[in-house]
């Protein structure tokens, strides 16, 4: 590792600038963070200690606990059914097709939209009024869809539009991580009498388990963080708070309605659940496999 | 046809419709762009593009005060990719090429990155902002982004597979650290540049809640804002030519980056898949 013995000084030259970024606009705003979250603001800015009462009433309030609930909800579900279809289309474009790396890059541009891009489209076709889906599910069952009442609707909308944006990202990745999986192996399990079936579950899909965890993980950060300019723009949360995630909530409570504490407490509890997924998936991807000896 | 030839013509049937699928949207918001507002709204909806599109992008362009957005939207997502490549590049050399006290500790410091998004320190980072006088500034926009755990690991993996024997000689023949990081090793990590630049540059363009709180000036708002602007201005009898005409061009500029780079990209992602 030690290319350059002789330079004591230049590393941390080197590390500097990033430590530095780190130190003043991350660390010390979270723990400022942490700080505001045990007191109240005053209009005029004053600060009060309330202890834990922020955190208390925050998992006391019913608001609160509702918006825990559609954002799980919500997360699980780009995970759950982005990783699928993601996963699908991968396996497909692995196989020894013709057009096989073209396939595998005609998905990836979905990357390139941002939340807003994608809401904004996904609204035009859930539009009440001309939206192909509204009027698809309109003339299948006679009901008509709007999101700009209906909570169901509207939950549909940012999900869709979400799946739709993280396609690109996970199938690139899934992509790479079956590229991966050593070929031999593949091999020793249809020589043993395996279906495709079989050697997909018992050797690429555990051979799969870092590539997974950290989509996982990336799907979670979209899902709780990066999805707020698709809710901002499309939805404001509504109708009846249906899309209203803790992000959103967060923005709302501490922007919007001036109780920065609360909203401070509801940062520091957001920031354990991601801190929690990301712990899960460094486990994952630094313990040893199956297969490795 | 044998059982070989029904999957293959079965693989390619799926991948086409669901290319087809995932496409739609993007052509759907095309065909909407290119048609008067009373087209967009016929009934059964017209799946072929019109002839209308350079006057709605003109329309949208000029509603908006686009000039102003992209060149706001350009200048963050440059300066922001330009920085944490550098950032980046320097952290990772020092940890791949120098054995240094703390470095256990500064490692996973600077993992914590992807823990700490934004908007978990929203509020008191918008509180130092604006101590410091620094909204409605670049730096405000810029600066605290430049740290990037994705840019350190990109680099990261790749120098750990650069053969030790390369700084060996470069010591010998008298290179300093530098020279080594700026001559050699540089030239080899283009693949990795162009791959984080479409990262960092995509996110940045993309970036919505932090440049929308930390912006109120006019002259200060990025693209994504004035896609809000287009699109909530109306919300009745929405005018979904002007809305996807001003998408269009707001998506172009990462868009065409991406296709631009789609190898180094895919490329740096099977980087960051391997150990």
């Amino acid at each position: 590792m030690n290319r350059f013995p002789n330079h004591r000084i230049l590393p941390y030259a080197l590390v500097m600038p990033s430590i530095a970024v780190i130190a003043i606009f991350l660390i010390i705003p979270f723990g400022q963070a942490v700080y505001l979250s045990f007191h109240r603001v005053s209009p005029f800015g004053a600060l009060r200690n309330v202890g834990w009462r922020n955190y208390v009433e925050m998992f006391a309030s019913a608001e609160y606990l509702f918006s825990f609930r559609n954002t799980m909800i919500f997360s699980a579900l780009v995970i759950g059914v982005g990783l699928t279809i993601a996963l699908c289309i991968a396996l497909l474009t692995t196989q020894k097709i013709r057009g096989a790396a073209f396939y595998q890059i005609a998905f990836i541009w979905t990357y390139a939209m941002s939340p807003i891009i994608a809401g904004v489209m996904w609204s035009l076709i859930f539009d009440p009024a001309i939206g192909i889906m509204a009027r698809l599910i309109g003339s299948a069952t006679g009901y008509s869809i709007n999101y700009f009442t209906d909570p169901v609707a509207a939950f549909l909308l940012v999900t869709a539009a979400s799946v739709w944006i993280m396609l690109g990202y996970n199938i690139c990745f899934f992509v790479a991580g079956l590229q991966n999986v050593p070929h031999e192996l593949k091999e020793a399990a249809w020589i043993d009498g395996a279906t495709t079936w079989q050697t997909f579950w018992v050797v690429t899909f555990p051979m799969l388990s870092p590539t997974t965890a950290f989509l996982v993980f990336v799907n979670t950060v979209y899902a709780f963080f990066q999805s707020f300019g698709m809710i901002d723009v499309v939805t404001q949360g509504g109708p009846n708070r249906s899309t209203e995630f803790l992000i959103y909530k967060i923005y709302r409570d501490g922007f919007g309605r001036m109780q920065e504490g609360q909203a401070a407490a509801q940062s520091v509890f957001l920031f354990v659940l991601i801190a929690i997924v990301g712990a899960v998936q460094i486990y994952t991807s630094t313990k040893k496999s199956v297969y490795d000896r | 046809m044998n059982r070989k030839t029904l999957n293959t013509v079965l693989t390619h049937a799926i991948l086409i419709i669901t290319l087809i699928g995932v496409a739609f949207p993007m052509y759907y918001a095309f065909v909407m762009a290119t048609h008067t507002h009373q087209d967009a709204y016929a009934f059964p909806p017209i799946l072929r593009p019109g002839n209308q599109l350079w006057n709605n992008m003109k329309t949208a362009w000029d509603r908006v005060n686009m000039g102003t957005l992209l060149k706001n939207s350009a200048i963050i997502a440059v300066v922001v990719s330009v920085g944490k490549i550098a950032f980046s590049i320097m952290a990772a050399f020092a940890f791949t090429h120098f054995k240094f006290r703390g470095s256990w500790f500064l490692f996973p410091l600077c993992m914590v990155t992807q823990m700490m998004p934004l908007p978990v320190r929203v509020i008191p980072l918008y509180r130092m902002m604006a101590s410091w006088n620094w909204l409605n500034t670049y730096r405000a926009l810029t600066i605290p982004y430049f740290a990037s755990t994705t840019g350190i690991i990109l680099f990261r993996q790749f120098y750990l597979t650069v053969p030790q024997e390369l700084a060996d000689a470069a010591r010998v023949d008298g290179a300093t650290p530098m020279q080594y990081l700026w001559n050699i090793l540089l030239p080899l990590s283009w693949t990795n540049v162009a791959a984080l630049l479409v990262i960092e540059f995509v996110y940045m363009w993309n970036e919505y809640l932090w440049p929308n709180i930390a912006t109120t000036d006019s002259g200060m708002r990025v693209a994504q804002i004035g896609l809000r602007m287009l699109y909530t201005s109306e919300r009745g009898a929405a005018e979904w030519n002007i809305i996807m005409a001003g998408l269009l061009i707001i998506m172009l500029p990462p868009l065409l980056l991406l296709i631009v780079f789609r190898r180094q990209f895919a490329q740096g992602i099977a980087m960051q898949t391997t150990k």
